[in-house]
């Protein structure tokens, strides 16, 4: 017979004996399963190996001189000590796995496992790019079946699916625009960027070479659609817009913005990282768009492996698409998948191409996990990922406005991700003091000071994958450090108290760069 | 559907507390025009994880994967053992389903990896300092481009011609909109590389000079000569090597005097993967070039209580701060394939990496040996390391074709990568690994006296 819980314990009692949490200091460092971990240099040698490989057998070399005679200085681990090393390492880092991770513009949605099960088939895995053509079929077809959908969800005429993360599809994109222009002898110079766009965004547009124009924003956060229409002139290439915004707002104004860029002669970039909340409810295509990123780690749940690799295709309209990059892929009339590159660009027409972005065709093995991620949602899981992540975010934003200033509540439903500012913090508190004050609770902070139009901003994206009680949990958490920062709590400013670091000095960082380990000894 | 928690029940009693009568309502500021009315046309409902399961395998089924093949290719890409524990580490989900790490307190697992990656790239490479990575090698062979642009304040580039074609298309792509200048030749089919050609084209106005070592062919080009050169007149030498594992064997460009060193790093630890995710590795021998560095840097420091620890720093570089006066766009990079990088690394360690590197070479000696053998085929290398290039004396693209019809992936032709090039058209790049056996030789070897008969 089971017993029931007679404590009554759960998860968020209070403790009753703060002193009994403390105990004595550890020879180690450690404190059970917080387990400090020295550096691979400091515990590796470099007599040691983990792999098994034959003893060189001394014969004649053939390296035309230019053996290494030099020690390397790489130390080596056991295969159990490696294991161990990296699974320590692994146990200080926060992840979705782990917990809500609330950061705005970034879609931390959670990675399904059966992704990394088909990208690791050895038809997938194993197959190099430049095999035949002949014997990589499925590969192409899974980059064309991608890509017919890709073109599907958003209404556009083509996709150029080789640049490699978001950023290098923006890029991707803007040269796209440039090479149109140029194409039709036209020397436009400034691109209209919005103030509260992706960093990216401006950094893009000026490597292309273009001039970057702030565009105004009204008071309710969106695009001042009469502004833009007085600068708009033969001089302006591109205007780059965020949709939905990095405010969470729609630009409810998106086709009439493209209709005024157009007759301007201009080309309208959206940045897509924001897709996740629209995906099955409207498509940018039919919104005038020409050009637009899909990052494949945020809304096609890739995962983002500590900072990449990403993935960015870039959708384009019917007068961008010839000019996309090589290599594509195109499906002739007899339904067969052709990899189109330089060699054979001129049989399929894409003689315009702007060049080449990188090596290769792409990030396949994320092509693979996005491709399975749209089969498994099917039409009806992919509108019901939008419609849940915006749900998601409004129960957050109206579950906390009282006591967090939302600069764009009273605008109406936010989109994918709620925004706050610290209007309301006690004197002398900051964001960063509730960002890491949210570590001690178990969270991940969200993005702060972005968008940079709202003061000391907090943008949270909670997305589709997690329940009402995860939400209701973190709302409660951060509802409470909010107090807290309101009531001028003092312990903030030392936060985090309980993550396996406490605030780490960057500022000494900067000032003196430590970018490789030098053993003291050898100093 | 299985990745979706909410239940109706949640949905409505969250709509309630939002005070909205409906999802739709949520949507309001999406114009009534632009919505879609019903599903994506075309597009099934949600399948279950089996059915998908099975979709994506015939899909895979498709393709000759590289391991059921005599497997000889190369060309920037290469096939290599991968412990089976590297895999198991990134698939830790607190690694591979966390973010750039913004918040170093809960990051320190990604950022010590990225700090000891770093050291790893720095040391192979023979430079001072490495960053966090970039997308691939030739991504990151346009921004070292770029960068010695800013530091040097000249436009002028000079490619070798013995750069892999892609990553010079890389750089004219790019080169287009910045307005540098491009001197590029294509590569001649010789023994030793051009190193005299490539010095008269340096100038006073070069910003630098490109070259790939070991090269496309397969050739070993001495480095010092032309960092001399390169350095006489002002330039920097941009190193690019897209098989890292030759570095085990030979020596570092950073000791020849290259100022910024490029690479893929895909062949430790990454996998083929049809080209892609892979692994940018960028380097630079001199400190003082730390800051006209691309993309993220991780960087040692301690916390409140003096404990070490680590940080992403020097970002006044980067897009998030400095908008459009950033020394690049780049935003992620491949952070995962990083760690896949720097832990087969630590299984290798220098005595690994050098083993590897002479099996690897040891194997090469024999195939260039056999291969020799075939009427009608000639070696052109006189040094190389896992790779090296042969004549065919007729269309290599077709006999690989043909090779490929009895199940052999025998090699890259050249006319792949360089389509217009007549004079190129009968060679074919052969990549020897660890992973290729005498047998595959002798497979390859009786294949080619078959179809070059």
């Amino acid at each position: 017979m089971n017993a029931p819980n007679q404590s009554g314990w759960k998860p968020g009692t209070p403790v009753q004996d703060h002193n009994a949490m403390s105990g004595p200091d550890t020879v180690t460092g450690n404190r059970a399963l917080m387990l400090e971990e020295p550096l691979l240099f400091e515990i590796g040698h470099v007599e040691t190996t983990g792999v098994d490989l034959p003893e060189p057998s001394g014969a004649t070399t053939r390296l035309g001189g230019m053996e290494r005679a030099a020690a390397i200085g790489l130390p080596g681990l056991s295969e159990p000590e490696t294991v161990r090393h990296y699974t320590r390492l692994s146990r200080q880092n926060y992840a979705i796995d782990l917990g809500l991770f609330p950061l705005g513009s970034c879609t931390m949605k959670h990675n399904p496992r059966l992704n990394e099960k088909v990208a690791r088939m050895p038809g997938f895995a194993d197959v190099h790019p430049l095999q035949p053509v002949q014997t990589v079929p499925g590969a192409l077809e899974v980059i064309n079946e991608l890509a017919h959908w890709l073109i599907e969800l958003t209404g556009m005429h083509g996709v150029a699916m080789s640049p490699k993360a978001g950023a290098h599809g923006e890029l991707c994109g803007i040269l796209c625009i440039r090479a149109a222009l140029e194409a039709r002898g036209d020397a436009r110079k400034v691109v209209l960027v919005p103030e509260s766009a992706h960093g990216t965004n401006p950094a893009t547009a000026a490597f292309a070479g273009y001039e970057v124009e702030d565009i105004p924003a009204t008071p309710e956060g969106r695009v001042d659609l009469e502004a833009l229409k007085a600068r708009l002139g033969p001089d302006v290439a591109a205007v780059m817009i965020t949709n939905p915004n990095t405010c969470g707002l729609f630009e409810r104004d998106m086709k009439a913005i493209s209709d005024a860029v157009h007759a301007a002669g201009g080309f309208v970039y959206c940045d897509g990282a924001n897709f996740n909340a629209i995906v099955g409810k409207v498509r940018p295509g039919d919104l005038g768009v020409d050009a637009m990123h899909i990052n494949l780690h945020k809304t096609f749940s890739t995962p983002h492996g500590g900072g990449g690799p990403g993935s960015g295709p870039v959708v384009l309209s019917e007068a961008l698409s010839p000019f996309g990059p090589l290599p594509f892929t195109a499906r002739t009339t007899d339904g067969v998948v052709h990899l189109v590159e330089e060699e054979n660009a001129a049989d399929y027409g894409h003689v315009q191409a702007f060049g080449r972005m990188t090596a290769f065709h792409g990030q396949m093995g994320m092509f693979t996990r996005a491709l399975t991620y749209i089969l498994s949602h099917g039409a009806d899981g992919l509108k019901q990922v939008a419609e849940d992540a915006v749900l998601n975010a409004n129960y957050i934003l109206r579950s906390l406005e009282d006591v967090l200033d939302a600069p764009f509540g009273p605008s109406g439903p936010c989109m994918h991700e709620a925004l706050f500012s610290d209007d309301g913090f006690a004197e002398g508190l900051s964001t960063l003091d509730l960002a890491k004050a949210l570590i001690d609770e178990g969270y991940h902070p969200m993005t702060m000071y972005f968008p940079l139009v709202v003061h000391g901003a907090m943008l949270v994206e909670p997305t589709e994958t997690e329940s009402k009680a995860a939400l209701d949990q973190f709302i409660m958490a951060l509802r409470s450090v909010a107090e807290r920062a309101k009531a001028g709590d003092e312990t903030m400013k030392t936060a985090p108290h309980y993550a396996p670091r406490r605030r780490l000095d960057e500022t000494q960082a900067a000032r003196k760069p430590v970018l490789a380990w030098n053993d003291p000894n050898m100093a | 559907m299985r990745y979706l928690p909410l239940t109706d029940a949640d949905r409505s009693a969250m709509l309630e507390k939002i005070g909205a009568p409906d999802v739709d309502a949520l949507f309001v500021d999406v114009p009534e025009a632009a919505r879609l009315s019903g599903p994506i046309e075309g597009l099934p409902m949600h399948a279950s994880e089996m059915a998908v399961e099975k979709h994506m395998r015939r899909l895979s089924k498709k393709n000759l994967a590289a391991a059921d093949a005599a497997f000889f290719l190369g060309a920037g890409a290469y096939r290599h053992h991968v412990p089976a524990s590297v895999d198991h580490i990134i698939q830790r989900g607190e690694f591979l389903t966390a973010y750039t790490p913004y918040q170093p307190e809960i990051a320190q697992g990604t950022l010590q990896m990225l700090f000891e990656f770093q050291t790893q790239v720095a040391r192979l490479y023979g430079c001072a300092v490495a960053n966090a990575s970039m997308y691939d090698g030739s991504t990151a062979c346009w921004e070292a481009v770029a960068m010695a642009g800013r530091v040097t304040r000249k436009k002028r580039v000079v490619l070798s011609g013995a750069l892999h074609p892609h990553y010079s298309e890389v750089v004219k792509t790019m080169a287009k909109f910045t307005e540098d200048e491009i001197a590029h030749a294509r590569p001649a089919l010789q023994a030793q590389p051009d190193n005299d050609g490539l010095i008269a084209r340096i100038d006073d106005q070069t910003s630098c000079v490109v070259v790939q070592y070991p090269d496309i062919l397969g050739r070993l080009p001495d480095l010092q000569q032309i960092a001399d050169a390169a350095h006489e007149k002002g330039a920097l030498l941009i190193v690019v090597n897209t098989e890292p594992v030759a570095l085990g064997a030979i020596k570092s460009p950073g000791e020849q005097g290259a100022d910024i060193v490029v690479g893929e790093g895909q062949s430790i630890g990454v996998g083929l993967q049809f080209g892609g995710p892979y692994l940018g590795l960028f380097a630079v021998r001199d400190p003082k070039h730390v800051r006209q560095m691309p993309g993220r840097l991780c960087g040692e420091t301690v916390d409140a209580e003096g404990k070490r620890g680590f940080v992403l720093t020097l970002s006044t570089r980067e897009q998030h701060i400095r908008r459009e006066k950033a020394t690049s766009n780049i935003c992620t990079n491949s952070g995962l394939c990083a760690l896949a990088f720097s832990v087969h690394m630590t299984l290798l360690g220098e005595k690994g990496l050098r083993r590897l590197a002479m099996e690897n070479h040891r194997l090469a000696c024999h195939a260039a040996d056999r291969l020799a053998k075939v009427p009608g085929v000639s070696v052109l290398n006189d040094s190389f390391f896992n790779e090296f290039t042969v004549r065919l004396g007729q269309d290599a693209r077709k006999v690989v074709r043909k090779l490929a019809d009895r199940g052999i992936l025998g090699g890259v032709s050249l006319g792949r990568l360089y389509p217009d090039n007549e004079e190129l058209a009968d060679g074919l790049l052969v990549a020897v690994t660890e992973t290729t056996t005498e047998e595959d030789v002798e497979t390859l070897a009786s294949a080619l006296e078959e179809v070059l008969a």
